[in-house]
């Protein structure tokens, strides 16, 4: 069989679709988890009371300071000994959410400070409700300053969801990897792999590029070419870790 | 004489901190009061109290005839729609063009239609003179400009009473003067007005009361021509005060 017959029995095989989808399923899982973790950091960070802002500062601490590679096998390995015992899925879910979370805090915290109090009291003054406050004059700018890093997020967990592939789970990268170790044709098996990332990453950079063009405000040029916003969603995503 | 404004005796602290200790303001339809006093004696803190964004511990505050310090969490929204507010900083909203930052509350908090409600607006950002900064947003505005967009936005809701804290202290001087003569035309026309203000300039011209205070406290109120009169007795404090401004 020649190269590009094999590349493409194995991108419509069931395994690499398997494979795929459960790369997506991870990375949409984690992003879920690490944007509720990241708020949560987000929010204590804020906290009035000291004690709660030590234990977001603890976290950042710990998710910020050992490789995501390690908090991987760490939850894999460990927490079993514990009586907490997750499926492959689950333990690459879970960690990388604690992972990400640290991230994301970040970009919460911009979200949630980019609206001062001031405006917010400008709203009360006009006698809109506490949820009309949110909805009408928060949120839309919140919206705004979040999307376009979450998108870079989510990019850079579609890569990072590789990593998973040690604690077998089923993966791209590892039925990728199986796949070759029968039959020592990397160059098929990993080109497959390569073009099923390739078509998830370009899929969300897209989307991505459409939902900054909608919140981007009315009447305002956006800076760049559609296809330079496009590229530039990756020159930040993939952050290493 | 329809007294809008009744407020007698408000106390208001934050923790230990007694901020305003009995103060006293009676606003009769079309006035405009000024007010005027060193930092912290609670200027603010007032205006925030007299429309509801502060709770008071002790105190009434009859609006339209109504004691509207003892309304619930779920009527003062009603009650700020009849109170106008500007601000130092402006406090536009970023994300809005001028056009929308005035349509917004009346078409989200009163329900009325898009099409008039920016029909309104734009009569109203005429009015503050800026009839060809619509599609503006915030950011490509001047302060003055900025300032005048916020009064436009205040206004949209129809309010009885206007409340101003130190709408020109954060402006560039040459600013300063095209924002006070959209708050004395306003004046002029009827307004009804409660200003924080160092502009004694403006106090002169367009105040019916002067009001004074210190550490929470009224501590002098009068008709401009008698409270700058050269030859009035003052309260030393005040003395003091206008001595500090004056340099
Ligand atoms: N939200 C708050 N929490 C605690 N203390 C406050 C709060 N707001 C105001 N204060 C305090 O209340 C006092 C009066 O403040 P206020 O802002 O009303 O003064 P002001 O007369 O407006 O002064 P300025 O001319 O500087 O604006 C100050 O001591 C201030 O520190
Ligand atoms: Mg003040």
């Amino acid at each position: 069989m020649d190269s590009p017959e094999l590349i493409l029995r194995y991108l419509s095989s069931e395994r690499f679709l398997y494979a795929a989808w459960m790369t997506l399923a991870i990375s949409l899982c984690s992003l879920a988890g690490g944007m509720a973790a990241g708020l949560v950091v987000a929010l204590l960070q804020e906290a009035r009371l000291a004690a709660l802002r030590w234990v977001a500062i603890l976290y950042l601490w710990l998710f910020r300071g050992t490789p995501v590679l390690f908090q991987l096998i760490f939850v894999f390995n460990v927490l079993p000994g514990f009586g907490i015992v997750l499926s492959g899925f689950g333990c690459a879910v879970l960690a990388l959410s604690l992972n990400e979370g640290a991230y994301m805090a970040e970009i919460m915290r911009s979200g949630i400070r980019a609206v001062g109090f001031g405006q917010r009291q400008a709203a009360r003054a006009l006698g809109m409700r506490e949820s009309q406050v949110m909805r009408w004059v928060v949120l839309p700018q919140a919206m705004r300053i979040i999307v376009p890093p979450i998108g870079n997020q989510f990019i850079g967990m579609l890569k990072l969801s590789a990593l998973v592939s040690v604690i077998a789970v089923e993966e791209l990268l590892l039925v990728a990897n199986q796949a070759a170790a029968a039959n020592f044709r990397y160059l098929e098996a990993l080109s497959a792999a390569g073009i099923y990332y390739l078509g998830l990453t370009t899929i969300f950079m897209a989307l991505q590029a459409l939902l900054e063009s909608a919140l981007r405000r009315r009447g305002r040029k956006p800076q760049g070419t559609f296809l330079q916003r496009f590229l530039g969603a990756t020159a930040e995503a993939g952050r290493v870790r | 004489m329809t007294v809008i404004l009744d407020a007698t005796a408000i106390h208001k602290s934050y923790g230990t901190l007694h901020v305003l200790r009995g103060v006293d303001l009676r606003v009769v339809r079309g006035e405009c009061h000024c007010i005027i006093g060193p930092s912290g004696s609670g200027k603010s803190t007032l205006l925030r109290c007299l429309n509801l964004l502060e709770p008071i511990q002790d105190g009434r505050i009859l609006f339209e005839g109504r004691d509207i310090a003892a309304a619930t969490r779920r009527e003062a929204p009603g009650i700020r729609e009849r109170i106008g507010m500007v601000f130092q900083n402006f406090e536009l909203f970023q994300h809005l063009s001028a056009l929308d930052n005035v349509a917004l509350a009346p078409v989200r908090v009163r329900g009325e239609a898009k099409a008039r409600a920016r029909e309104r607006a734009a009569a109203l950002l005429a009015k503050v003179h800026l009839p060809d900064k619509l599609d503006s947003f915030p950011d490509e505005l001047s302060g003055g400009q900025q300032q005048r967009v916020a009064i436009a936005r205040a206004l949209a809701m129809d309010p009885a009473l206007m409340l101003y804290d130190e709408p020109t202290s954060a402006l560039d001087p040459e600013t300063v003067g095209e924002v006070l003569q959209v708050m004395q035309e306003l004046a002029e026309e009827g307004m009804t007005s409660i200003v924080v203000t160092h502009e004694m300039g403006f106090a002169r011209r367009a105040a019916d009361h002067v009001v004074f205070m210190d550490e929470g406290k009224v501590v002098h109120a009068a008709p401009p021509e008698e409270f700058f009169a050269p030859d009035t007795p003052l309260p030393d404090r005040l003395a003091r005060f206008l001595g500090r401004i004056a340099h």
